[in-house]
């Protein structure tokens, strides 16, 4: 009888295969190559060493033999998965994100205005909120006014993957891209952007994807017309015009005339939210980041907080994980109910780039873009892995927090942000890597499921030893007894080669522990108080026992109000990173009991509700009126149903606590 | 990559063949595939052709006769299932009235027995009966075997093997898509009736615009 690495029976052909995988890797290291440690470097043991030998196109690869694809030439991979061809690591420098081009208004054609030009092939729910309740503040047209074409291109995550379609955004100067151009936006000046499908019909797109968008503007606090909801989508040839006022929240209610500044958003990111399929269309590439400035968060090292200078020094980096097929093109699994998790890993569009920095300090905006992977990143020196690297956290959800918070690993999930500061002047003439060591072998999160275990007890197979455990550069086995994977066995992302020439840094030192803005009050007694169950049922993913339904409103929110939320997962061992739309919340309790992280003790929008947790949160609903989802960010969960549409009306929210 | 030379590159490269999978890897001037191959691979990475037996007894294999060129919704259930079955196929009739002729014309509804050895050709006609079901909502018994791999290949099994197994929790998703666009997508069978034909619609319709007004 043959098992693999889950303690699964496997046909004897199969177990042959996973043997043959493990010589091939003696042979290699047999063959001069000192180990691991360079294998991975060279990016042979794939993009990220052992931790790719689990991966596999989905979370399919964990309990389920799938009809075996053709060409798989993984090491040792479980459950018959396609693996992604080799690439190599490092030897394309990250890509930057232009800032997004501003449009002449006269270069839109039809004109804007201010309700939905319906003739004129515009697809939005309500006329612009904004302009009509305060023209001086929010004037029609905006100082600042972009269009962007969701258009598809030929592009590649890596030299060794051929040119191929993906979707990204075009400014009409950069090109349509992806990760598509940063908004480098600032409170006090609105702004609005066309967002215009552009992307080719069917069947051209091949093989996944719904040229059908509807952008959504992630944590800002936008009216509900703009917010880019899945339930408002449109087809090739049409757009909508999406006015982003950049305003406080509070503006118009809690803190006249301009708003609270102790909710100043910073790092805030774009992506197509179209119902039922948005993992499709954002791992296609439709995303892209917008950072929001103001008096204290300037983008200029010398004004204000003094955070590293924007955009030369503070960077932003979307991560994303991806399959291959076996000519190296992007696969996405369009029949998985769980999630999806790749073995490649990219930043900014690219798998496995570097980065040359000077020995100073840096401003890094870290975003989980999913579809279903959470990090926990560490700074990793494969010359001393005992080092133990230190970094601060200064924004969670992109929402700095009252101070720096001093760390040596954070983790997020699928679509939350954290913007750290790296101190390079440390590693000053090194190589160093952000590494993400968390284990994650499917789509549930990371949990190691039941039977995962370090070695199968009585199989003594060096192949299942291998495949399960890694080896480390003397050959012996390394037991996995955490989610946390030891220094240099997780995924290796990004490389920064640390330049050794001393350089300027006017940034202000987090040692000297800065204040930023202080939490917001949660002492207001909420109107409400409202329960929210996760769970599944009978593989449906359901949200208090139901089901996302665009025509059907759960509950009505009394604008300018405040609630609290509980949030329950009951789905045993899956982990929900929960989204709600609008504005931030504070995290009150998990469990009964105050968050213990201190980066917990924030603003965010996105919370990770872990197995069988329970988290309760604070809200303010200010300012805007209408409908707003909740739903889960696991964007294969989101896509099938684990979300429910709310809305906020000017009078009367309804006492509905379990909705 | 400061710390490797030209020289250990070349001599990787050299060692390639030793590492026959990982040297099979390894396509520089690889192309992009055409739609026509994403056809393909779906087509036998997801949908076995295996044979299935209508509610009327006659054969037909599963993806030459029922998904190739078509619009098509798929879900599962058995006679005898207590719990989510009934729900999930009184939803489905109400869906198929929403539609109206669409079924049967632009889009055909498959239910496929999950207990085969117990659904003969006229339990699942009797079945089918109870519900009313109009032209174009076909139900389907066959062997174990191949009800599994279609099962499998549209992804309505559990992580958890041991779930996986107990047939009290079968997926209740309905899986729905246009083959030849290669549109894929599920909602769960339990959902509002309304709002499951109407995404079902978007696999006819797919340049559909939309708004929810609050």
């Amino acid at each position: 009888m043959y098992f693999n690495v889950f303690g699964e029976k496997v046909s004897r052909k199969r177990y042959k295969e996973m043997q043959n995988a493990a010589k091939n890797r003696r042979e290699l290291i047999a063959a001069g190559l000192s180990g691991r440690r360079e294998l991975m470097k060279l990016g042979l043991l794939t993009a990220g060493g052992m931790l790719i030998a689990k991966d596999g196109l989905s979370s399919r690869a964990y309990g389920q033999q799938a009809i075996p694809p053709s060409g798989s030439n993984q090491l040792c991979l479980p459950g018959n998965q396609a693996a992604s061809p080799r690439t190599r690591a490092f030897i394309e420098p990250l890509p930057r994100m232009p800032i997004t081009a501003a449009t002449p208004l006269s270069s839109l054609n039809p004109a804007p205005t201010i309700c939905p030009n319906t003739t004129g092939g515009e697809v939005r729910a309500a006329c612009h909120q904004a302009p009509e309740l305060n023209p001086t503040m929010f004037p029609f047209p905006p100082p600042r006014v972009y269009q962007m074409h969701q258009r598809a291109f030929k592009g590649s995550h890596s030299p060794d993957l051929p040119m191929q379609t993906l979707w990204g955004f075009d400014d009409g100067t950069h090109g349509p891209i992806s990760p598509g151009p940063t908004y480098q936006a600032n409170y006090g000046i609105p702004q609005m952007t066309r967002n215009v499908n552009a992307l080719p019909p069917l069947p051209e797109v091949g093989g996944f994807g719904m040229p059908s968008v509807s952008t959504h503007l992630h944590n800002a606090h936008n009216p509900s017309e703009s917010d880019g909801n899945p339930c408002d989508f449109y087809g090739i040839g049409n757009f909508a015009d999406q006015y982003y006022p950049n305003v406080l929240a509070g503006f118009s209610s809690t803190n006249p005339p301009n708003g609270d500044i102790n909710e100043s958003l910073s790092t805030l990111w774009y992506h197509d939210h179209r119902v039922d399929f948005t993992s499709q269309n954002t791992y296609k590439g439709l995303l892209g980041f917008y950072c929001l400035f103001n008096e204290f968060d300037t983008g200029n090292e010398e004004t204000g907080f003094r955070l590293p200078s924007f955009p030369e020094f503070d960077i932003p980096l979307a991560f994303a994980d991806k399959v291959y097929d076996e000519h190296g093109n992007l696969q996405f699994d369009l029949f998985t109910l769980d999630g999806i998790i790749g073995d490649k890993f990219l930043v900014n569009g690219q798998i496995q780039p570097f980065l040359q920095v000077e020995p100073r300090r840096y401003r890094f905006r870290l975003l989980d873009t999913g579809p279903s992977r959470f990090y926990s990143y560490f700074l990793t020196d494969l010359n001393n892995l005992n080092a133990v690297n230190q970094f601060w956290v200064i924004a969670n959800d992109g929402n700095l927090l009252p101070n720096p918070v001093e760390v040596s690993t954070v983790r997020i999930g699928p679509a939350e942000r954290v913007d750290v500061i790296v101190d390079f002047s440390q590693f000053a003439g090194k190589t160093i890597y952000l590494e993400n060591r968390l284990l994650q072998i499917n789509g549930q999160g990371p949990v190691i499921p039941q039977g995962f275990t370090a070695g199968i007890p009585g199989d003594t197979a060096a192949s299942q030893v291998e495949c399960n455990t890694g080896l480390d550069a003397s050959g012996a086995p390394i037991a996995i007894l955490s989610d946390i994977l030891p220094a240099g066995k997780g995924n290796l992302l990004l490389q920064f080669q640390v330049s050794g020439t001393r350089v300027a840094d006017n940034s202000v030192d987090p040692r000297s522990n800065p204040s930023f803005y202080q939490l917001p009050s949660t002492n207001t007694p909420p109107r409400i108080i409202r329960t929210f169950k996760f769970d599944r049922l009978n593989g449906q993913w359901s949200v208090n026992g139901q089901f996302m339904d665009c025509n059907d409103f759960r509950f009505t929110v009394s604008q300018n109000s405040s609630e609290q939320w509980i949030l329950t997962n009951l789905t045993g061992d899956w982990t929900h990173p929960i989204h709600i739309h609008l504005e931030e919340h504070q995290i009150l309790t998990r469990n009964g009991l105050p968050p213990t992280l201190a980066i917990e003790r924030s603003r965010k929008d996105v919370v990770e509700v872990h197995p069988n947790e329970r988290v309760q949160l604070f809200f303010r609903f200010r300012d805007w009126v209408g409908k707003y989802p909740i739903h889960c960010h696991n964007v294969v969960h989101e896509d099938h149903a684990m979300m429910a549409l709310w809305h906020i009306v000017a009078n009367g929210g309804d006492n509905i606590s379990v909705p | 990559m400061h710390d490797l030379s030209r020289r250990k590159l070349l001599s990787l490269a050299a060692m390639a063949p030793l590492a026959g999978s990982l040297a099979a890897a390894s396509r520089p001037g690889a192309v992009e595939d055409t739609p026509a191959m994403d056809r393909k691979r779906i087509q036998h990475k997801n949908f076995p052709n295996v044979p299935l037996i209508n509610h009327e007894g006659k054969q037909v294999n599963f993806y030459d006769d029922l998904i190739k060129g078509k619009v098509v919704t798929i879900n599962f259930f058995y006679a005898k299932c207590d719990e989510i079955c009934p729900l999930v196929s009184a939803n489905l009739a109400k869906v198929q009235k929403l539609l109206g002729d669409q079924v049967g014309k632009n889009m055909f509804m498959y239910s496929i027995s999950l207990k085969p050895e117990e659904d003969n050709v006229d339990v699942i006609r009797a079945y089918r009966n109870s519900w009313h079901a109009g032209p174009g909502w076909s139900f389907f018994t066959g062997k174990p075997s191949d009800i599994e791999s279609i099962r499998r290949g549209i992804g309505f099994s559990y992580p958890d093997p041991a779930i996986d197994k107990d047939k009290t929790q079968h997926i209740g998703n309905v899986r729905y898509g246009n083959e030849p666009l290669m549109l894929w997508a599920a909602c769960p069978g339990v959902a509002h009736a309304p709002w499951i034909a109407e995404s079902f619609t978007w696999m006819m319709h797919p340049e559909l615009n939309r708004v929810q007004k609050s």
